[in-house]
């Protein structure tokens, strides 16, 4: 897939978001519009993981620790064929097994999430049993900027950089809002690159919006040989539907059907 | 110092963590899969030996629960065996989220070894006393919860779990135990699930675990030497899911039930044992013996045991009490 294949890619995506959540009445809309680039390279052009070789030892592994944006998640892994997207329509109702986090019910997905401060963690372990395997299999995983402050996540950066795990890639989905407010208000995590940098990891920095930056930076993996690799993805919380775009109420707001075709007419635009 | 429980008759076992190292190592020796997984905790947890003979499969996280246990539902979700080996006290309050949400809601295969539970610390106080171990994990769905009350039970309990393709949660504590906790006359297996009578009697029964089971062997010979009294003694090692079916079989001789746990008097054994009682129509007379809702008296395990009548002399107190 070319990066404008996937530039078309991330905008049907976007409307597909838009469209189950509209239809849920719930749903991520800010988070889930800023981590979907980092979703789509990884699943279209990263990822060796497919329906086909879901329960291969030999495939990727993926896990979303930013939990809260199931959207874009179930989005990708609709396209991907691992279910009929159709069952988005059940998003978030009366026992549908497609609710508002990560879940195990749904083919594709690696690990309950939601919780924050859980994914890396159960990655290390992953990536530990991989090294251990002399397998190749590499692993993923996406934090949210307000799930830094979580202390098992220094945790599990400590220990990745002590067992050497360049088979492990964490992406900060760095929107650089949380529901309250920006993070520099609510818990700063400047100079984060430093910071991880000091904690042994390798840092770089990538448009997370660019699907082409996106792309290279994946190429570059790991970036350095017996590191973690670090992708500050810097993006933007509602991308893509210009009046949600850093607006906090769009972390969790669902449009009305006046504002749903006015951000589709956005995307397209 | 107070009374002691040691004094065993049969000689003096070994303690159930040491039991519990011995049979992991053996186990991983025999299989690549299994690994254990500590918090700076593999010299309480007895596995130096383990660390020496076996470095590769086993994974030290530094003083870090949380990622204990976020790294052992990783290695048990690339088909490990994982054994996340941490004293009960920080495993089951510091990451009682990732036992809630990595191994428990995920159904990751973890075996979680909550090591010198209770009050087995004695004297180092509350911080590092675990009895609220069992109330916060039985109210957790996907999980077993098991507390050994011998080295036999502990040696079983680890194998068997190991062979179980769900969350399994196994406390217990460093004193010396006997080998085999048993005066029937055939011989007493061990099966996760099932209680096991230990001791049968007509007067009234004791449903114990852990570490509370041999003192209450202790009361139960005490009483029927001196005081004719005739008791049956259970040790309940499983705790979740609780064997309901013996408990009715045992409370249908009408006969009082005392429960005892090395636990707060909520939410653990004695609750759970009440709630079966009750939901059947049960009106056996009935006392939960465990640790009360205070702070915990200062002192040895031994001591605190004795302060709160999880002891020989509490124990037989209670029976006459009840037995009126």
């Amino acid at each position: 897939m070319n990066i404008k294949e996937l530039e078309e890619k991330s905008k049907a995506y976007r409307k597909k978001i838009l469209k189950y959540i509209y239809n849920a009445k719930a749903g991520h809309t800010g988070g889930s519009l800023s981590i979907i680039d980092i979703l789509n390279v990884l699943y279209n052009k990263v990822l060796n993981v497919s329906p086909e070789n879901f329960n291969s030892p030999e495939k990727d592994i993926y896990i979303q620790s930013k939990g809260h944006c199931v959207e874009a998640l179930y989005v990708v892994l609709a396209d991907k064929g691992f279910f009929p997207e159709d069952d988005l329509l059940t998003l978030c109702q009366y026992q549908s097994p497609y609710i508002g986090h990560p879940t195990k019910k749904i083919k594709g997905m690696e690990q309950n999430t939601g919780g924050l401060g859980h994914g890396l963690s159960i990655c290390c372990g992953s990536a530990l049993a991989a090294k251990k395997d002399q397998s190749d299999v590499k692993v993923y995983t996406v934090l949210g900027d307000g799930e830094m402050a979580e202390g098992s996540n220094w945790e599990a950066f400590m220990f990745a950089a002590h067992y050497k795990l360049d088979n492990l890639c964490a992406i900060l989905d760095y929107n650089k809002l949380q529901i309250t407010a920006p993070n520099a208000d609510v818990m700063g995590l400047e100079p984060l690159d430093k910071k991880l940098e000091a904690f042994g990891w390798a840092v770089r920095h990538v448009d997370g919006n660019d699907v082409e930056s996106l792309v290279n930076t994946f190429d570059a993996l790991p970036f350095e040989a017996g590191k973690p690799s670090f992708i500050i993805a810097h993006t933007t919380k509602g991308k893509g539907v210009s009046y949600m775009e850093n607006v906090l109420k769009w972390h969790h707001g669902v449009p009305t059907a006046e504002q749903y075709e006015l951000a589709l007419a956005d995307i397209d635009g | 110092m107070g009374q002691e429980i040691t004094n065993i008759p049969k000689g003096v076992g070994l303690a159930n963590l040491e039991v519990f190292a011995s049979t992991l190592e053996s186990l991983a020796q025999a299989d690549k899969t299994v690994f254990a997984v500590t918090s700076d905790s593999r010299g309480s947890g007895k596995l130096v030996a383990f660390g020496q003979k076996l470095p590769e499969q086993i994974v030290e996280v530094g003083i870090a629960e949380q990622n204990l246990v976020g790294v052992a539902t990783g290695l048990a979700s690339m088909r490990k065996k994982v054994f996340a080996v941490s004293p009960a006290c920080f495993l089951t309050a510091r990451a009682l989220e990732q036992i809630k949400n990595d191994v428990c809601y995920s159904d990751n295969p973890v075996k979680l070894i909550g090591i010198s539970a209770g009050v087995s610390y004695g004297a180092l106080g509350s911080t590092h006393h675990s009895l609220h171990d069992y109330a916060v994990l039985r109210a957790i769905n996907n999980i077993t919860i098991i507390a050994p009350a011998d080295n036999f039970e502990t040696a079983e309990a680890i194998r068997q779990a190991a062979a179980m393709d769900s969350p399994v949660y196994l406390r217990f504590g460093k004193k010396n135990m006997p080998e085999k906790i048993e005066e029937v006359e055939h011989a007493t297996s061990f099966e996760v699930g099932k209680g096991r009578v230990v001791k049968e009697g007509s007067d009234l029964t004791f449903i114990a675990t852990g570490e509370a089971v041999w003192p209450c062997l202790k009361a139960a010979q005490k009483l029927a030497e001196e005081h004719q009294i005739s008791a049956t003694v259970v040790s309940m090692h499983t705790i979740k899911p609780l064997d309901q079916r013996l408990i009715l079989q045992l409370a249908s001789q009408n006969t009082p039930i005392i429960t005892v746990e090395e636990h707060s008097v909520y939410g653990g054994l004695g609750e759970a044992v009440g709630s079966v009682l009750l939901q059947n129509g049960c009106h056996n007379k009935f006392k939960i013996v465990g640790l009360p809702d205070e702070h915990t008296v200062s002192g040895s395990q031994g001591e605190i045991f004795e302060h709160y009548g999880i002891s020989e002399k509490g124990l037989t107190q209670s029976a006459l009490n009840i037995l009126g």
